[in-house]
């Protein structure tokens, strides 16, 4: 009898450090992959094709992918400008077509863009009618105010 | 040691190797110069650990300015303080081959520094005021092209290193010497290994001040990697670009430095002011030293709705390039009325000074708190914008902030 109970906690024992055994080693293993992967890729749904048709998804007037907007020339644009640079860097800027001509000038000469031959006026023409300078004067008035109780 | 730090800086992560006990192992495991994390690409707040209320201007180089709000502190902290990149942060940092080479025609003999070198110079430490050239730009008319940067690309940190002075001293200098340029380890966005995203410098004057720093830490800490990490020039009360961050190089001419963006347009304003929208040459352009005199209110945010009978505190910090501050007021009626802020004096030459004030409205309404600061030798913000310049530099205008009583 008593040898039996002796084996029975023995079994007990085994079966409890072989769980916990299992618990660290599965504990250890996804710290070591979260270390490696920290979007933890593994978990995010597989149909990650989809994204290559979203390059070209227009939604409310804006190509989703760069916030440009989705007029004519706009392809032009994103094939043209935003492998070197983000979108933000059009959208943020407002200029007449001289001032865009002046800009693609100067990445022209100083930051390696290529020869843009005839889409060139096609995309200043879209830069131009998109993204206008707008008049600020000498000060504008306060905008956008989140009005607050100051405690 | 730089490759955990980067490591260890991601927040979550911290915990789960704590808690494991992990930590030595993993450090111990990574490959030498690895970095898993991709700083191209992802989410701005977390890479870098910035502040919500951060306000991301671009993400392809990363530019990110702070809001007048979250500037309250004395000590800009690194969460708060505004990403001016102009190429890609250099990927596999490894600190222990890391070098500084100085050359250029006016050094005596060409020398290259390991960090550890670098580090048995005596060490220094100074608050330093750095803003961005091209900060307020947004509010340029006719626009000015670049970033759209509002109030918030300003920041002063303690940067501690060893003094360029004390180096370019050991290193030898000619008499002809009379600018120093930086190189960095940044890549051009284009991918094209043979072009500099920027690199530009100061004159040798400027170079000798005490200030002056080859800065290893930032608010006592490595500095961060959006920052320089690990190594940056960093010449306060000057546009921000004459700082170089992740030093490699320093070249000593005998003439004005040549680098990226130390000609055309860039960095510069027209010799001789100009109408609004002209053309300027670009001989006809003067490279922008010491930045001009500049205030912000940090408190309260704009949009405060507070009662008659109350009070309200303001206060803010005031800076002015190479000079100090000599007053700062403020304006509840657009101007018509100044009166004068309690002023801190500054913690050392080129740090931003502290303003506070304690305001009384006569009569309910709507109200603009304007501030404005003086320097040392008289010039005053202007309220409206000051003169237009084809980049859309150095707006010094008043900032102001809404107010309602009721």
């Amino acid at each position: 009898m008593d040898d039996k109970n002796f084996l029975l906690l023995i079994r007990k024992i085994f079966i409890v450090t072989l769980l916990l055994s299992l618990v660290a080693i599965g504990l250890f293993s996804s710290t070591c992959y979260y270390y490696l992967d920290p979007q933890l890729t593994i978990l995010q749904p597989k149909n990650q094709e989809e994204p290559i048709e979203d390059i070209n998804l227009i939604k409310d007037g804006i190509h989703v992918s760069t916030g440009l907007i989705a007029n004519e020339g706009v392809m032009l644009v994103v094939q043209n400008c935003t492998s070197c640079h983000s979108s933000k860097m059009i959208t943020q800027n407002r200029a007449t077509k001289e001032g865009w001509r002046s800009m693609i000038k100067w990445m022209q000469q100083t930051q390696n863009l290529w020869d843009l031959g005839a889409n060139e006026e096609k995309i200043i023409d879209y830069l131009a009618a998109n993204y206008p300078p707008q008049k600020k004067g000498r000060r504008a008035i306060l905008k956008n105010i989140e009005w607050y109780e100051l405690d | 040691m730089g490759n955990r730090r980067d490591f260890i800086k991601k927040g979550s992560l911290v915990a789960a190797s704590t808690v494991l006990g992990l930590e030595i192992v993993f450090s111990n495991n990574l490959p030498k110069g690895m970095s898993p994390i991709i700083l191209d690409e992802g989410d701005f707040y977390t890479l870098f650990n910035k502040d919500k209320d951060m306000v991301i201007l671009n993400d392809r180089p990363w530019n990110a300015e702070a809001q007048a709000h979250i500037l309250d502190d004395e000590i800009t902290p690194a969460s708060k303080m505004f990403v001016r990149n102009n190429g890609i942060i250099p990927k596999n940092i490894d600190v222990n081959n890391w070098k500084l080479t100085i050359d250029g025609e006016s050094v005596e003999s060409p020398r290259t520094f390991t960090l550890s070198d670098l580090k048995k110079f005596p060490k220094s430490s100074y608050r330093l005021t750095l803003e961005c050239g091209g900060n307020g730009r947004s509010e340029f008319d006719p626009p000015a092209k670049g970033n759209q940067w509002s109030i918030g690309a300003v920041s002063c940190a303690t940067w501690s290193g060893l003094r360029l002075g004390d180096l370019l001293t050991e290193v030898g200098v000619n008499d002809d010497a009379v600018y120093i340029g930086y190189y960095g380890a940044d890549t051009h966005l284009s991918g094209s290994a043979d072009k500099n995203p920027i690199s530009r410098g100061v004159p040798i004057s400027k170079a000798m001040l005490d200030e002056t720093l080859i800065a290893y830490e930032m608010n006592g800490e490595d500095i961060p990697i959006a920052h320089g990490y690990p190594l940056r020039l960093v010449a306060g009360g000057w546009p921000a670009s004459a700082s170089g961050k992740w030093l490699t190089k320093l070249v000593v001419r005998n003439k004005v430095h040549d680098g990226a963006k130390m000609g055309g347009q860039s960095y510069r304003v027209p010799c001789e002011s100009v109408d609004p929208g002209t053309k300027v040459e670009d001989e006809q352009m003067c490279i922008i030293e010491s930045m001009p005199v500049k205030s912000l209110i940090t408190y309260p945010k704009s949009g405060a709705m507070i009662t008659l009978d109350r009070r309200l505190a303001i206060r803010g910090h005031a800076w002015a390039g190479e000079l100090s501050i000599k007053q700062v007021e403020y304006s509840i009626d657009f101007g018509a009325t100044w009166l004068s802020c309690e002023l801190k004096s500054a913690h050392n030459r080129l740090a931003w000074q502290r303003w506070s004030a304690n305001i009384k409205f006569p009569k309910k309404g709507y109200y603009e708190v304007w501030a404005r600061a003086t320097d040392g030798q008289g010039t005053m913000q202007p309220m409206v914008l000051p003169g237009w310049n084809p980049k859309g530099y150095l707006n010094n205008a008043c900032h102001r902030i809404a107010v309602k009583v009721s």
